[in-house]
């Protein structure tokens, strides 16, 4: 067996074969994995069949043995965000699921006359029901009688001018509650990985992205290199943590937690170019039903991440859920940094064997 | 389940839930079935992926809704409003499958010349009796059939024998006759126009149209609905009516025992289909035999009397009996004693849990078993329930967590408020902690009435015991204590069989051996195959007749785990179903009277020409060889008096009951009623709720007046998938807890300004029992109704899950409720009733009562003021009924 190392191809300036950035065909071989390792696995999360259920959230604490915390990550706490049903709040080091729940609505026209929302700014429908705290809302003036409303809302007003049949139509209201089941997406160019100074991260042989505890040293640099604010570290040892997609149940052959929790299948694990077949043929099938905001997410090998072990269909722009609408592996740029840092460098000698030079003449 | 057991001749989900994805419509109403069924939800996920319109009816856009086709808001407890018009919507465009209605119901039959509809009595049909505040259903019957002699009561029960129509009624296959079931029902629903519903309901005419016409489109030859609905519909003070309608629209849409179609009643835990099967309810014996009464049923002849007459299978009632009391009492049961028949303890009246724990607030009730059970969160009207426990010699809780029913002497509201005082409550507490469901082995029946056997994983920790470990050594014990009594009284539990094999350290009985004496043994003591082997000769044993066969060939058929993929779609190789393995109940209907399918796509059970049998997908529900064109000699009774062109085998007349003469305690048709605690009048009649409604009037059980200002908002109350029922096994878990940490609830943005509520801000709802305080959540989810007039309706919702005790803690929602319940079932109202809401937190300690007192002074409501103690007396009930059952999920709300 060849090496395996994560070590960068940065200070070398350059990046022929992808290691970086861009598309990366076999990224188990890459990181150093004879040919016969296994085929890369992923998730692939439907939230188009999501109902919230929080099964996945429950069983992934349940397998791994995470402790209770609230949705600030406060270990051993718990409490109400007013956020939808939402009170896990965000993916950290004690929740490695996160299902979000966004509520949306507008008006539709039916003749007979509607119940307007009150016009007082702020309670409108996005902080009022809270909108898994990411669409930003302000109903815009209503009239003073209240009977009609003119719904601004939705951080996304392009998405919801084509609500889509997902939406499923409440009276004289459309409203929509999406649901989405968020985890770590074990990048095709994983930054927390590339920044680990310890090996404590590494890719396994089947193709994801693990943390081992027992090396990680709490130095932090992933946190702020994870281009999605997923990997996270515990205020009380140190410790970074995130999903590890139930590496232990991989080696024996069973699924992840989450995914055999999933009622619905909307949590789908398997060999990744499987899941990607799958996820072009049901965004198909919805796009023809008429559910024209539909996209994949993360499933694009020419993003900015290479693509995304775990990649999501989703019902609306990626914001709405929480998620960066383009994120970049926080590595990228490590060539030219390293290339300006050189020139930097070599600079500031150049300027002060001038400067000797120069005191001696 | 008496509104479906009135309507098709059994109260079980009458199909099972992989077959929604058969299904061309679903309707989900009552129900919430994504959030509180979320992996029977996987099936309609998958009819909806199949094209399958998924249509939600319900007060709250919910989980359900955001994966749901279209979801229609309507106003908590108009159901029967909104069912009505669809029911009018087919019969006025002539909609209805006309040869399935034809065929399987009694649409043709005609009802008799005296019978006077709600339409023309305002509200009440003939024979009521202000004064009982019951019915007299002489009235109801039909031209040639005659009451039968022997009883006088309603036993309304979930399936027993129904002894309302002896004799075949005269018909009239047009339908045209103006005393046709047909002809009455068009008149009946004739006002529950398309407006009538926008009126009531709140819901657009527009909405109402896309439903009905996605319904109607659905329902034919070719395609079927299925209807979905849970406590949502049982919760009312017109439950069993509400379900009752569904069933009638079922039969006129011909969706009933046909694949993709029927009626599915989900139940709310995991074996409480089995709990009513072999009941914890006062008014029944396994197998929906009824409880003898002491008077009606003074002899064994008196008992078997209504079944002796039956038509259908109830006929062979004596033979059930029988083989239950031999089950019982072995020996000790011979012919000459009447098999023990009076070893059977008699019931003298309405024995139900309200009843029940209102003589224990007064004192007459001097022990009680809480087994499983969080009454002080889970029922009703909390503090009816805690001041009931304050006032017990003893009680025994068996559970697995520390709940607030056994720790009521300490941590109940009326502690803080000093309507209790802990140190005088002389009500001893028995904490026996319980093992759970893989500490044990032994069987849940599920929803659709599937037996599943369990195993046991893990031994109980300390002294945590199988249920059926203490039943069986408690029963061995005071048999002990009392093997030397000659006391006559002692004979029944002296001579039980109760010789059950144990194993291990734990000395645990034999669930199996309780199993196979459950489905029973012949003569030869070798287990029994069916229920039709039966004898009421004293030679065959079976302790629920219904069971019989989950022990056939001396196996255990609810083991079977044959995976889906290695089986036909049915999968009846997975578990054991009762009745007889049938996994689609009245499949008959399924194919046309001559036996032949009604369609190629909708191909389930039909008659084999050629091998003289029915055959098809599942276990046929009628009698194998018997052909489409066998009819009865007049006269035939039981099973031979079923023809072979009738579907519904355990009717009397073999038809479905569109129009049901009898068994109902509230009339023979469903008809809109308000609820008990309503902001509006009553659109239709001049009588605002069920008249026949039972009710307790006392200091602790204090009612809201309908369209009351101090009470002017509809709440209902539900649950939330993170946590179970009374919370006794969610929110002492962290990882359920911390998912729904804190109680809430769900205002709309526009009452959030009426009142001035925060989102996130506390919130006090008051009612005339008490207020609660609870964190608000803002959302469009709640939606505001316009009724007739323009009179705009706010709904709340309450989630209930919340106590003193675990993790999250929280004021129960339960504890705004009051008493007040269905005249069938005596099941309570808690899915609707009126409160206010305020911003902030609620009054402490004294300062409550008082609180809560004024605005029953406001509402002109009379006072509430209990002694400490609790013990104010009752000041008049209503409890229609001899008989009806406490039902054990239907009353956890």
């Amino acid at each position: 067996m060849s090496q395996i190392s994560s070590a960068s191809p940065a200070f070398t300036g350059n990046d022929p074969q992808n290691r970086l950035f861009g598309p990366l065909p076999d990224v188990t071989g890459e990181a150093g994995y004879e040919e016969d390792h296994p085929a890369r696995v992923g998730f692939f999360t439907d939230t188009s069949v999501c109902i919230g259920c929080k099964a996945c959230e429950v069983a992934c604490k349940e397998w791994n043995t995470l402790p209770m915390d609230d949705a600030d990550g406060n270990r051993d706490a718990m409490g109400l965000t007013g956020m939808s049903y939402d009170n896990t709040g965000m993916l950290g080091a004690n929740s490695w699921r996160h299902v979000s729940f966004v509520e949306q609505s507008r008006s539709i026209d039916l003749p007979m006359p509607s119940i307007g929302l009150p016009s007082a700014p702020g309670q409108g429908a996005g902080s009022g029901g809270g909108c898994g705290g990411s669409c930003g809302t302000s109903a815009s003036t209503a009239p003073a009688d209240g009977t009609t409303i003119d719904q601004a809302s939705v951080l996304n007003a392009q998405a919801l001018s084509s609500f889509d049949p997902q939406a499923a139509p409440s009276g004289d209201r459309e409203i929509r509650w999406l649901m989405s089941s968020d985890v770590c997406k074990h990048c095709t160019h994983a930054a927390c990985l590339d920044v680990c100074p310890t090996g404590a991260l590494f890719r396994t042989e089947f193709g994801t992205v693990v943390v081992q505890d027992d090396i990680c040293n709490g130095c932090g640099y992933c946190v702020p290199a994870c281009p999605y604010g997923v990997i996270d570290q515990r205020k009380d040892d140190g410790g970074v943590f995130k999903c590890t997609m139930c590496y232990d149940r991989l080696t024996d052959g069973l699924q992840p937690a989450c995914a055999t929790a999933c009622p619905t299948q909307s949590i789908q694990f398997g060999d990744l170019d499987e899941l990607q077949e799958r996820a072009d043929a049901r965004l198909a099938t919805l796009q023809g039903q008429g559910v024209s905001t539909a996209r994949l997410y993360g499933r694009d090998e020419d993003d900015g991440i290479g693509g995304a072990g775990a990649f999501f269909l989703l019902l609306d722009e990626p914001e709405v859920y929480g998620l960066p609408p383009d994120p970049v592996v926080t590595t990228r740029d490590l060539p030219s940094m390293w290339r300006h840092a050189a020139g930097a460098a070599a600079m500031l000698v150049g300027v002060a064997v001038t400067s000797f030079l120069g005191r001696r003449t | 389940m008496p509104g479906l057991g009135a309507t098709y001749g059994r109260g079980g989900a009458t199909g099972f839930q992989q077959d929604l994805v058969n299904a061309d419509c679903i309707v989900i109403e009552g129900s919430n079935m994504a959030e509180c069924h979320p992996v029977g939800f996987q099936w309609v996920m998958e009819a909806k992926a199949r094209g399958a319109k998924v249509i939600h009816i319900d007060p709250r856009f919910t989980r359900t809704s955001a994966v749901a086709d279209t979801h229609v808001p309507l106003r908590a407890g108009t159901d029967i409003a909104f069912l009505g018009g669809l029911i009018s919507y087919v019969l006025e465009n002539e909609l209805d499958f006309r040869e399935y209605v034809v065929a399987y119901t009694n649409a043709s039959s005609l009802v008799s010349e005296d019978f006077v509809d709600t339409e023309d009595l305002d509200g009440v049909f003939s024979g009521w009796d202000p004064e009982s505040k019951s019915y007299d259903k002489t009235s109801w019957q039909f031209e040639g059939a005659h009451e039968p002699s022997s009883t006088g009561t309603d036993e309304i029960l979930e399936q027993a024998p129904d002894p309302g129509q002896i004799g075949q009624p005269a018909t009239d296959p047009t339908l045209q006759h103006p005393r046709s079931v047909y002809q009455v029902m068009k008149r009946h629903f004739a006002r529950y126009t398309p407006q009538m519903v926008a009126d009531v309901c709140g819901i657009e005419p527009e909405v109402f149209l896309d439903v009905a016409r996605a319904v109607t489109a659905n329902s034919n030859r070719d395609r079927t609905t299925a209807w979905v609905y849970s406590v949502g519909w049982t919760h009312h003070t017109v439950g069993v009516q509400y379900i009752r309608s569904a069933g009638i629209l079922q039969a006129l849409l011909g969706n009933m025992g046909r694949p993709g179609g029927g009626i599915l009643a989900l139940r709310g835990h995991a074996s409480i289909q089995g709990s009513t099967d072999i009941p914890t309810l006062y008014n029944l014996l396994p197998g929906y035999l009824p409880m003898p009464h002491a008077t009606e049923h003074a002899t064994f002849e008196d008992y078997c009397a209504v079944g002796d007459q039956m038509v259908g299978f109830w006929g062979n009632t004596r033979s059930y009996i029988t083989s239950m009391l031999k089950s019982w009492w072995g020996d000790a049961a011979t012919a000459e004693n009447d098999w023990a028949y009076d070893y059977l303890p008699r019931i003298t009246g309405n024995h139900g849990s309200y009843r029940t724990v209102s003589d224990m607030i007064a004192g007459k009730v001097p022990g009680y078993f809480l087994v499983g059970e969080n009454p002080a969160v889970g029922h009703a009207n909390g503090k009816m329930q805690r001041l009931g426990l304050a006032n017990l010699e003893w009680l025994v809780v068996r559970d697995m967590q520390m709940i607030e029913s056994a720790t009521f002497w300490k941590t109940a509201p009326e502690i803080e408020t000093g309507e209790l005082v802990t140190e005088d409550i002389a009500t001893e507490v028995f904490f026996v902690p319980a093992a759970n469901h893989v500490e044990k082995e032994g069987t849940f029946t599920n929803t659709q009435r599937v037996l599943q056997w369990h195993r046991q994983a893990v031994e109980p920790p300390d002294d945590a015991r199988s249920d059926l470990w203490f039943y069986f050594h408690l029963g061995r014990i005071l048999k002990d204590r009392l093997k030397d009594s000659t006391d006559p009284r002692d004979r029944p539990l002296l001579d039980l069989t109760w010789d059950y094999p144990t194993h291990g350290p734990l000395v645990e009985p034999s669930a199996e051996a309780v199993l196979r004496e459950i489905n029973g043994t012949g003569a030869d003591d070798r287990a029994l195959s069916s229920y039709t082997e039966l004898k009421d000769d004293g030679t065959t044993r079976a302790g629920c007749w219904i069971y019989t066969g989950v022990y056939a060939d001396e196996v255990n058929q609810s083991d079977r785990r044959r995976p889906g993929r290695e089986q036909s779609w049915v999968a009846p190789d997975w578990g054991w179903a009762w009745p007889a393995n049938r996994r689609t109940l009245y499949n008959r209907a399924s194919a046309d009277p001559e036996g032949k399918p009604w369609s190629e796509r909708k191909k389930y059970v039909w008659w084999d020409e050629e091998a003289q049998t029915w055959t098809g997908e599942d276990v046929p529900d009628f009698e194998a060889t018997k052909p489409p064109s066998y009819r009865p000699e007049p006269g035939a009774k039981g099973a031979d008096g079923i023809s072979g062109a009738d579907a519904f085998i355990m009717q009397n007349d073999g038809k479905a009951w569109l129009f049901a003469p009898s068994g109902l305690a509230d009339g023979p048709m469903p008809t809109h009623y308000e609820p008990a605690e309503s902001p509006v009048p009553n659109a239709l009649y001049g009588t605002q709720a069920n008249p026949g409604r039972e009710q307790i009037k006392a200091a602790w059980n204090r009612g809201n007046p309908s369209t009351s200002d101090v009470y002017p908002y509809v709440f209902t109350t539900y649950r939330l998938t993170e946590h179970h029922t009374a919370g006794g096994m969610s929110r002492t878990l962290p990882y359920l807890s911390e998912l729904q940490p804190e109680f809430f609830v769900e205002v709309s943005p526009q009452l959030a300004v009426e009142r001035g509520l925060e989102n996130g801000g506390w919130a006090t709802l008051v009612s005339a029992r008490t207020a609660i305080e609870a964190k608000v959540l803002v959302t469009e989810r709640m939606r505001p109704l316009k009724l007739a007039g323009g009179k705009v309706v706010h709904q709340i919702g309450v989630p209930y899950h919340w106590g003193e005790q675990g993790l999250s803690t929280g004021d129960s929602g339960n504890d705004l409720f009051g008493v007040v319940m269905d005249p069938n079932v005596h099941i309570q109202e808690s899915k609707v009733a009126t409160c206010d809401i305020q911003p902030g937190r609620r009054p402490r300690g004294p300062a409550l009562v008082d609180f809560v007192e004024a605005h029953r002074v406001r509402a002109g409501v009379a006072s509430g003021l209990v002694p400490v103690g609790g013990r104010s007396p009752v000041e008049e009930t209503t409890m229609t009924g001899e008989a009806g059952s406490m039902h054990d999920e239907e009353g956890t709300p």
